[in-house]
């Protein structure tokens, strides 16, 4: 039944195609990016929610 | 270079803190009440107002919308402030967003036990609401965008990616949702009708999980646990690949909560797929979180904050693990439409959302007014309680699940169903319902803890309402970013439609050919447009939120063909503007219920369902037996249903009424004979006639005359 659906839309088979294609090139350039880029980039990002730009820093209610 | 100097606003913070307590307790308190009613039918007071099918979704919004909206506003409001080094884009738009936020949740408060609903799961606000949702949603919107655009800080991190990623998503899920059409002000009917509905319905439900439970949350585990445990992130690497992948593939898995329904097969098969790889990246986060952790164990002894937010990730964990294995077909034909399913969310709920917010909130008021915990006691014994709660809630709801779905499929050597009564199979999870609500009671009982000690820690401390900051203003050399995506990040508008985009793909794939379907499904001659009297019984139905017990779709299945009748078909739902399927079988599948008993059995039934099903755990229904059909309002719902697609013919309104009496008049003759006295306006005779109809399309003489198949 499902097939004749799909069938009745022109050209179906290429959209999964497309979208496939962009998927998994957007991961690929992603994963490259990730493992290559620059470390001191990467230490400035992880670091952002520790360095706080508030003055009189409050005391940190929970320790002890 | 020059420093400027400004302020982070904590009053907006503090006022979302307040409302997330109060409507924290309300809402684990109406959720309470639901579960005694589940036990003891007492519990619905005997008043319409009080019903489990009208608070059943009051308990689903409260926690949902109130308790989890209002601490997401909290927790990205004061993160996003300090994570872009700058105050609210606009004070007032901030109080608009509360003000605005707190006025729905009242709307709902008051609505929904009225019976104004559209039945839809966590979209049962009517439309007048439905558009102040999107109006605020908007402003939070323009708040976030505008904050993030004067920005002093050159690059977004990844939490308020996930920020972005939830503001797009839920503005597009209500959006599409809710398209409906008005009938009155506060009645309207879905757009979409039976499977179509049904997929829209489960795209959005499945993805409200996904970007208002999930994506905001993640959010805030990626500032609030570093924060808390004073040390960055795992991998900040991980964090990237984790948010792309996660709202990319999220979007597409919505169809695992229609597996065995009428859904085109394929639609089914692309949700399990999706389903199963999302177990990547949810795992890719659970773990990134717990990571963070390395080395710094020790603390997690000492610190209350950390062992919520331990518990919470781990809850994260298992809850997206137990996700997928749901979504595989054999594991969701045992799982669906039992209790597992709501010990499922309840891990999410309680563990993940609950204990994030409540390693938060311990954390943000002695910060924000500047003091410590008054006392790491009650926290302590908040944690303990919370998590003996949790268990106490899910170990008995996914034994309740698995040995209620064992007796629905059990059958005997000569080949009959065991428990044919399905009032056997209720009886027997009662005990393990007694012990789910001891659960809930113990969860509760830990945040009244909480709201003292946080009420004694804020008297305690003074209210820093302005935090004063400085940082230097952006320029555009600063920090140069390495490559695409770091230009990404300091893009926020190119990176909101490149996330827009991401989870456009899936909507849109599995959305277009259902959209086609309309024109495609196997239509069934026999299947006829509902009369007026069954349209206003459809609508009790819906008004008393039978659809939150009782399911309209029979699996495919031999059990399920053994107990209800012929299993459904996609045909069949084509005037079910919206649809009504189901979640959750507390009480039978009612498809195929039409012509079952006779009328005079419904008419008991509904005013006294333990009187004719000795030990139901129904709630009675006296008010349907005084309450009139409102006749004014039917000629309006029959145009409205017509524009809609529903083929009444031109002028049908005007004689509808007529139409109405001539059936209404049949059922009391009925019923007369039974010996039952009952004016033919009274709305158990609609509620009757609906009843009465339901899946009898198909067992009209000719059914066989199935158009396309």
């Amino acid at each position: 039944m499902y097939k004749n659906i799909l069938q009745s839309i022109d050209n179906i088979a290429i959209w999964p195609l497309i979208s496939f294609v962009i998927f998994f090139l957007f991961f690929l350039i992603l994963l490259w990016w990730t493992f290559t880029v620059n470390k001191k980039f990467i230490d400035h990002m992880s670091n952002m929610p520790i360095e706080e730009a508030t003055l009189n820093p409050t005391t940190t209610g929970h320790e002890k | 270079m020059e420093l400027e100097k400004f302020s982070y606003d904590n009053k907006i913070v503090k006022a979302f803190i307040i409302a997330t307590v109060v409507f924290g307790l309300v809402g684990m308190l109406v959720g309470l009440t639901i579960a005694l009613q589940l036990v003891w039918p007492i519990f619905n007071f005997d008043l319409q107002y009080t019903t489990f099918g009208r608070i059943r979704p009051l308990h689903t919004n409260a926690i949902i919308f109130a308790f989890v909206g209002n601490a997401m506003f909290a927790g990205v409001y004061y993160s996003m402030q300090r994570l872009l080094k700058t105050r609210m884009f606009n004070d007032t738009l901030s109080w608009i967003n509360f003000w605005g936020w707190q006025t729905i949740i009242l709307a709902a408060a008051i609505t929904l036990p009225l019976g104004m609903t559209t039945s839809k799961e966590y979209a049962e606000l009517e439309w007048p609401i439905d558009i102040a949702i999107t109006l605020i949603w908007v402003v939070f919107g323009i708040n976030m965008i505008g904050t993030i655009l004067k920005r002093r800080e050159q690059h977004m991190y990844v939490a308020i990616w996930f920020y972005i990623a939830t503001f797009v998503t839920v503005a597009v899920l209500h959006v599409v949702n809710s398209f409906e059409m008005p009938v009155t002000l506060f009645k309207s009917y879905s757009f979409y009708a039976g499977v179509q509905d049904a997929l829209v319905q489960w795209w959005y439900g499945h993805n409200a999980v996904a970007f208002f439970l999930t994506t905001p949350f993640l959010g805030l585990m990626y500032y609030y646990l570093p924060k808390a445990a004073n040390r960055p992130v795992y991998s900040y690497r991980l964090s990237i690949i984790h948010f792309w992948s996660l709202i990319f593939i999220y979007i597409w898995a919505g169809p695992h909560h229609l597996l065995y329904s009428t859904l085109p097969d394929w639609a089914q098969s692309l949700g399990v797929v999706f389903s199963i790889m999302l177990i990547a990246p949810s795992w890719g986060g659970m773990l990134n979180g717990l990571l963070t952790l390395r080395g710094a164990w020790d603390r997690v002894r000492e610190d209350v904050v950390l062992k919520f937010f331990v518990v919470a990730v781990t809850a994260y964990g298992m809850a997206t693990l137990e996700g997928p294995l749901l979504s595989l077909k054999n594991i969701n034909a045992i799982a669906h439409f039992t209790d597992w399913i709501v010990a499922h969310v309840h891990v999410g709920g309680l563990g993940w959302n609950g204990f994030m917010i409540f390693g938060m909130l311990y954390w943000l008021v002695p910060k924000m007014w500047d003091t410590k915990i008054y006392s790491n006691k009650l926290a302590n014994l908040h944690f303990w309680l919370g998590t003996l709660g949790i268990i106490f809630y899910a170990l008995p709801m996914y034994i309740s699940g698995v040995v209620q779905s064992l007796m629905w499929k059990e059958f005997n050597a000569e080949g009959f169903l065991v428990y044919k009564n399905f009032l056997e199979t209720t009886v027997q999870i009662l005990p393990l319902h007694m012990l789910r609500a001891t659960g809930g009671a113990l969860y509760l009982t830990g945040a009244i803890i909480m709201t003292y000690n946080l009420i004694k820690t804020a008297y305690a401390g003074k209210f820093i309402a302005n935090e004063d900051a400085e940082a230097a203003p952006l320029t555009t050399a600063a920090h140069g970013g390495t490559g695409w995506h770091a230009v990404l990040e300091r893009k926020p508008l190119v990176f909101t439609t490149l996330a827009l985009v991401a989870i456009l793909i899936g909507g849109a794939i599995e959305m277009v050919p259902t959209f086609l379907i309309k024109s495609n499904v196997p239509t069934i001659a026999s299947v006829k447009p509902y009369t007026p009297l069954e349209l206003h019984g459809r609508d009790i139905y819906i008004r008393e939120g039978c659809v939150n017990c009782h399911s309209q779709l029979v699996r495919p299945f031999r059990s399920e063909t053994e107990r209800y009748g012929e299993y459904s078909k996609s045909g069949e739902y084509v005037y079910d503007h919206p649809f009504l399927w189901g979640s959750k079988r507390t009480g039978p599948d009612l498809q195929r219920i039409g012509g079952k008993y006779n009328d005079s059995w419904h008419y008991y039934h509904m005013y006294d369902p333990g009187s004719v099903s000795a030990g139901s755990i129904m709630p009675s229904y006296p008010w349907l037996f005084e309450q009139v059909i409102d006749k004014d309002g039917t000629a309006g719902k029959i145009s409205a249903l017509r524009t809609i697609g529903v083929p009444y013919a031109e002028g049908f309104e005007e004689v509808a009424n007529a139409d109405m009496d001539k059936q209404a008049a049949r059922i009391v003759e009925n019923l007369q004979l039974e010996g039952i006295e009952v004016v033919p306006d009274a709305e158990i005779i609609a509620l009757i006639a609906y009843l009465q109809r339901l899946g009898t399309d198909i067992k009209v003489k000719d059914a066989g005359v199935v158009a396309n198949q």
